[in-house]
């Protein structure tokens, strides 16, 4: 009973939570630029408007563009079930760790890039096309930096991770740790679309990754893809706060605990959406063909990280 | 009721593969015959043998061990002796369910040949493979493991050249044929080495039970020599890089059920080789082993993937993904060698059940993958991706077929390629701990190769499925192309119901694989492996991590309604609309304008130019600025570079070597008669 309630309860904290980081991100960007911008709120009322909305099909596209964004909404909510947020023990971390957690968002992302090309048009598979170039120099990044704190925490599961970095031998200035923060932190960008990689307040046809590939859809389908972007960013966020910054997480379940823990990964997360807007703001797009010079940054990075793991132990 | 012995059910199944391949032969000229009988034969072995295998699994092999003699021996060394023990019971059960599965949808593939070519021949050739692949898998001397080896190269050479009508079907007959002697000389060498140490010149001296850990007696000299004769030999058969420049020429020209079963069972023979070689006769292995193996596994995954995304045809690209899969299964047995070095029998345990379960899944969706493939040839008669498109909607069942495979092999959750890749990726992290040398990189470092194999294979087959199957037909045979006969379908379905069984049940599979690990190990499954009463596949270690694919289906059916509670609370009086996809105001989409093959995998092309050195060729014509040009011409095109820089450079020292040997034979008998004294005077010099 207590683990069907601990599902739906972080079942509704992803939907709910993940709009406002993202109108938080949106909102701060454009307070450094000087404009007014969108209020926090503004995703949550993006999202009602594209539900009520009509949408428009492709003559062209076929059963895979209509099963697309619930396989892209399914998975991405397991992938965020299997992340610990609040509390030290994800959900679901019995069926699957951090390898699972990958393995769902690459299925929707692989889902994602068919739904572009299905409408035939040449927009949607150069979106494709590059989405999954990126993803495929970003992985072996974000894996290895992975596995450094994986072998130091002795397992794949996110929560044992986590009880690993609340442990006695954990160092906050870790070297490995700080170089594999690094790499992910450049992997995030990659991974949610963000400057330098992907812009996402774009429309100019050429430059466009994400926003290429869902250029056909709109409506209940669009509110379903967008919804699940945020909860990508939110899950991917949290990665980066509570593996690598494990305070102030509840270690039990009561309500004050539960509580207070929320608030502190809301705290995490604002701090890390800070950084990422600073990048955002002080960084030009990258042409294509740099991005790999920039991930491949990340993958030496995570190298690093795993040799120091064998330096300092 | 008694089950019968696994022993006697080969048994039939060899009889019947006999029967098939003999009536085939009788039945030349009525092709209908020939298809029913040949391929009825081979689908009613392929049964017995799934018997064989599994009873022998779970029950044991029953009397003597299993061993049998085929035959009485009637010339000395030669005995046609059997032997089915776990790990030939598990490739048994590997090379029978292809063989049913591919039985069945070749009823209706072959219909493409009547009046063409002789389906006759086609179906004796088939079911003289099948069974002296599972001779291969079976045999329990090296003479008679030999000599199937060989039934079994030149029968695929045969299926290989079977339209050998065109000339680069010939080729590539002729190249399989010179690469798969090459590999067989090196293990002729190597057993020679082997018969050797065991003292040999006893007529059982050949025998499999006289090698088993007969490495801890041999000098490690010749122990590391018969490591590297039977790596080249083996791994020739199995396509590791960078002996495979045979395979993605091979096996694409082959027909289509053909080629699924060289992808799917014929390249596994290599790793049945190596696995019987290094864990039942070479005893502990030095690290070197173990660190070679990995490091040619990653290389072969790495490299396999980025050619198979550089190409359009169809089967060539899937055939690019055997050698990627050939590394992964590579890098799960390295593993297990280097675990067997430092005395961590339940890792390696762990790795060589992660590498045999890639085995079996790798089997199963690439046979998948290359009937669908043969499917759309079927339909469209064409293996280039430019010219389909949109055959999602003329061939809806092919479609879903191919796109189960696709997200097999592309190691994604819930589908069997995902398990074995965590297995893989667990044991690679778990060997982490194994050893204080530098090695220790080795295993996170192949684990960020594999995961980088991963997304690209990924990106794969977005190409392979969305290209051919989305999107608009781009050329008139893809248009008027028409969904396939349901033998067909079964045989596909079969195929990728295996896969869904594979992928969401893995820890009742993984029982079966016990007993193998108990026969070259001494070590039964890791106890932390099945977890929750087999609902959750665990790791080696008791925090190690878990994974259940069948909780992650269920759960995933679970969240499905919430799209739905969204729906009905806000968009219940929303319409849907069909439109035409949006084309910048022009008229109309054409596929013309449509992203293509070559066109997806571009960004790749640019970010690995340095490997690929592709060669581009664009003519313009125009009459007063280049940006206005009349007519445009575009030739790309890219060669592997261990065939422009390795293998050419070779065929050509090779062929003036010969021309200066030419000088010996000058055609005079007198010359002649003079080198055969020279000869045995010096075999008598020798031989004092």
């Amino acid at each position: 009973m207590s683990d069907f309630l601990a599902i739906l309860l972080q079942t509704l904290l992803l939907l709910a939570l993940s709009p406002l980081i993202s109108g938080c991100i949106r909102n701060w960007k454009a307070k450094l630029q000087n404009r007014r911008g969108p209020r926090i709120w503004q995703p949550y009322f993006d999202l009602v408007k594209f539900l009520r909305k009509d949408m428009v099909i492709s003559e062209h596209a076929s059963w895979i563009f209509r099963a697309m964004p619930y396989v892209l909404f399914t998975s991405t909510l397991l992938a965020g079930l299997m992340m610990p947020l609040v509390n030290d023990s994800a959900p679901l971390s019995l069926f699957g760790g951090v390898l699972a957690f990958v393995g769902l968002l690459a299925l929707g992302r692989f889902f994602l890039a068919l739904g572009g090309l299905d409408p035939a048009s040449s927009f949607g598979g150069m979106g494709s096309s590059r989405e999954m170039t990126i993803a495929a120099i970003a992985e072996p990044a974000l894996m290895l930096a992975i596995f450094t704190v994986a072998i130091t925490a002795g397992s794949t599961n996110l929560s044992q991770m986590l009880l690993a970095a609340q442990g006695p031998t954990w160092r906050l200035l870790n070297p490995a740790h700080v170089l594999a923060f690094a790499a992910l932190f450049i992997v995030l960008l990659a991974e949610t679309g963000r400057l330098p990689v992907d812009n996402p307040a774009t429309h100019l046809e050429l430059t466009m990754i994400h926003e290429a590939m869902i250029l056909e859809y709109s409506g209940r389908y669009l509110a379903l893809i967008e919804w699940s972007a945020s909860v990508k960013q939110l899950v991917l966020m949290a990665l980066l706060v509570n593996i690598f910054f494990p305070v102030g997480i509840a270690t039990d379940v009561g309500p004050v605990a539960l509580a207070l823990g929320l608030l502190g990964f809301i705290a995490k997360l604002l701090v890390l959406a800070g950084a990422v807007v600073l990048v955002e703001t002080s960084n030009a797009k990258l042409r294509l063909f740099r991005v790999p010079d920039l991930l491949s940054a990340a993958f030496i990075l995570a190298t690093l990280a795993l040799l120091s793991t064998f330096l300092f132990q | 009721m008694e089950l019968p012995a696994p022993t006697l059910l080969l048994q039939i199944a060899f009889c019947v593969y006999g029967v098939g391949a003999g009536a085939s032969l009788l039945a030349l000229r009525h092709e209908r015959i020939a298809n029913l009988v040949g391929f009825g034969c081979a689908t009613l072995a392929g049964l017995f043998g799934i018997g064989a295998g599994v009873t022998a699994l779970i029950f044991g092999p029953g009397d003597g061990g299993g061993a049998f003699a085929l035959w009485p021996p009637l010339v000395p060394y030669l005995q046609l002796t059997i032997k089915l023990d776990p790990l030939s019971a598990f490739f048994v059960i590997i090379v029978s369910f292809l063989a049913l599965a591919v039985s069945v949808y070749s009823f209706g593939y072959v219909r493409g040949f009547y009046g063409r070519k002789s389906v006759g021949v086609l179906t004796a050739f088939f079911n003289t493979l099948l069974l002296a692949t599972t001779l291969v898998f079976t045999a329990s001397n090296a003479f008679f493991f030999l000599i199937s080896w060989e039934i079994m190269a030149l029968t695929a050479y045969c299926l290989v050249s079977f339209e050998h009508e065109k000339s680069g079907t010939r080729n590539a007959g002729v190249l399989f044929f010179i690469m798969s002697h090459i590999g067989t000389g090196c293990l002729i060498l190597g057993f020679l080495l082997l018969f050797q140490a065991a003292g040999g010149h006893s007529p059982g001296g050949y025998s499999f039970d006289t090698f088993r850990a007969l490495g801890a007696t041999m000098s490690p000299g010749r122990r590391d020599a018969a490591f590297l004769l039977f790596l080249f030999g083996f791994g020739v058969k199995a396509g590791i890089v960078p002996l495979h420049i045979w395979l993605p020429e091979a096996h694409p020209v082959a027909p289509s059920n053909a080629s699924a079963l060289l992808s799917g069972v014929l390249i596994k023979t290599g790793i049945y080789g190596l696995t019987r070689v290094l864990f039942d006769f070479m005893g502990t292995p030095p690290n070197w082993w173990g660190v070679t193996i990995l490091t040619i596994g990653t290389i072969s995954a790495v490299l396999g993937v980025l050619y198979a995304l550089m190409e359009h045809d169809l089967k060539r690209l899937l055939a690019y993904h055997s050698i990627e899969n050939i590394g992964i299964i590579l890098m799960g047995l390295g593993a297990a060698l280097m675990f067997l070095h430092t005395h961590h029998p339940m890792l390696a345990a762990l790795a060589l059940i992660a590498g045999l379960y890639h085995t079996i899944n790798h089997a199963i969706f690439k046979a998948l993958l290359f009937l669908g493939a043969g499917a759309i040839l079927h339909a469209t008669h064409t293996r280039d991706m430019e010219k389909m498109g949109g055959l999602i909607k003329r061939m809806p069942k092919t479609a879903f077929f191919f796109l189960i495979g696709a997200v097999a092999i592309s190691a994604l959750p819930p589908l069997n390629g995902f398990v074995s890749e965590w297995l893989t990726y667990q044991s690679l992290l778990q060997g982490f701990g194994t050893t204080n040398s530098l090695v220790r990189l080795m295993f996170p470092l192949s684990g960020a190769m594999l995961a980088l194999t991963g997304a690209l294979a990924a990106a794969c087959f977005v190409k392979a499925f969305g290209i051919t199957f989305l999107a608009q037909p781009r050329s008139e045979q893809a248009a008027q192309a028409h969904e396939v006969s349901p033998t067909m379908l079964l045989g596909m379905g079969l195929l990728t119901a295996a896969c869904v069984f594979l992928g969401l049940f893995p820890t009742l599979f993984l029982t079966l694989l016990a007993p193998v690990t108990q026969q070259l190990l001494g070590q039964p499954l890791p106890a932390y492996l099945i977890q929750a009463d087999g609902w959750v596949l665990g790791s080696a270690k008791e925090i190690g991590g878990t994974v259940s694919t069948l909780g992650i289906a269920l759960m995933g059916i679970c969240l499905l309604p919430i799209p739905l509670v969204l729906r009905l609370c806000f968009g219940r009086r929303t319409k849907v609309r069909i439109g035409p996809t949006w084309d910048c105001g022009l008229r109309g989409l054409t596929p013309q304008m449509e992203y293509t093959a070559t066109g997806f995998s571009k960004p790749i092309r640019m970010i690995f130019k340095a490997l690929f050195r592709p060669r581009r060729e664009v003519q313009r014509e125009y009459d007063y600025s280049p940006y206005f040009a009349k007519t445009l011409r575009f030739e790309s095109h890219i060669e592997e570079a261990f065939v422009t820089r390795l293998y050419r450079p070779l065929n050509r020292t090779i062929l003036r070597l010969s021309r200066r040997m030419r000088a010996l034979q000058a055609g005079s008998i007198q010359a002649y008669l003079i080198y055969i004294f020279i000869t045995l005077l010096l075999l008598l010099l020798f031989a004092l």
